[in-house]
């Protein structure tokens, strides 16, 4: 074999699917934070939504304070803005009805953790991850290094456990 | 519409742009699907690592500019700042329960909402759940605060 491809076939087996997709689909979910931050000041994470969201139905003094009855319609508009503008790339791309083969258990389990860490820890990968390591945060890479790390070991604790998908 | 976040139209409509496009970011950088997600984390693909990274540069480059050369944002008139949360012993604490449902389910709160948009039908399962956890975190916390109102008097957060 051509020594100089060594780097090559190895850059291959680290990004089986390529980089193109990966790298753009990064730079509009940037560019989307980026709308309406330069527009309206607003610093867009995902996870708040939970709790703006159950203030609507629920009495929980948690969810009733005043940042997030004030913030709960916007962010039910960014929240459909981000089921619509992923139906319109699924549409586009010719994806749309794709179904995941995780099992529901992992799913409902796994999304009962993110639902509590995400709120105890502030944020998630969209507030943290995207919004605060963009703001060089040492919270927010505190958080992010954290559950990266974590969550790298979970998910090879539960390969190893023979579960999959 | 109503609220103090509120300020008209054209804020909602650029937070639905700006939600469109980072909905349309999450679809095409294979974030909606937990598969790719986990395939990172179980080392098989990297490229997640270019979405983060992709991402948190323009956020960030977006975040310098605004905060050292620009004032106000024109549709609110709110300051620019950066997102800059106190640290306390819940950030690492959070991170590490985050990390473990993150690492079994593959999917997080922006992810999973965009995962609806490809008609997945099984992510409602994932949605589910952390409407579940952000709902029995609020309200432990809320009785916890109300016991420690009742002894001292202090506000909560």
């Amino acid at each position: 074999m051509d020594i100089t491809t060594l780097p090559l076939v190895a850059l291959a087996d680290l990004f089986p699917r390529g980089i193109a997709q990966y790298a753009l689909g990064g730079l509009l979910i940037g560019l989307g934070v980026a709308v309406i931050y330069l527009s309206t000041g607003i610093i867009a994470g995902a996870s708040t939504f939970l709790e703006s969201t159950l203030s609507y139905v629920s009495t929980v003094p948690r969810f009733n304070r005043v940042k997030y009855l004030a913030s709960r319609n916007w962010r039910v508009v960014f929240t459909l803005g981000i089921v619509g503008g992923a139906a319109i790339y699924a549409l586009a791309l010719g994806e749309f009805g794709w179904t995941t083969n995780v099992q529901w258990w992992r799913l409902l389990g796994g999304g009962f953790l993110v639902g509590v860490g995400t709120r105890v820890g502030k944020g998630c990968t969209s507030g943290h991850g995207v919004c605060g390591v963009g703001s060089l945060s040492q919270t927010s890479l505190v958080n992010v290094g954290t559950f990266m790390v974590v969550a790298i070991g979970t998910a090879q604790v539960v390969a190893a456990m023979g579960v999959a998908p | 519409m109503s609220g103090d976040d509120d300020h008209g139209f054209a804020s909602t409509l650029a937070i639905l742009l700006g939600g469109l496009v980072f909905g349309f970011g999450l679809g095409l950088s294979g974030m909606a699907k937990p598969e790719i997600v986990l395939d990172f984390l179980q080392f098989r693909d990297f490229g997640l690592l270019f979405v983060m990274g992709g991402a948190a540069v323009v956020s960030g480059v977006t975040f310098f500019v605004a905060t050292n050369f620009l004032n106000h944002a024109p549709l609110t008139g709110r300051r620019y700042t950066r997102r800059l949360k106190t640290f306390d012993k819940n950030v690492p604490i959070g991170g590490v329960i985050f990390g473990v449902g993150w690492g079994l389910s593959g999917i997080c709160p922006g992810a999973a909402y965009a995962s609806v948009g490809l008609g997945n039908v099984a992510i409602l399962w994932a949605i589910l759940g952390m409407f579940l956890g952000a709902y029995a975190q609020g309200f432990v916390r809320s009785s916890r605060t109300d016991e420690s109102d009742a002894v001292t008097a202090t506000s909560s957060d």
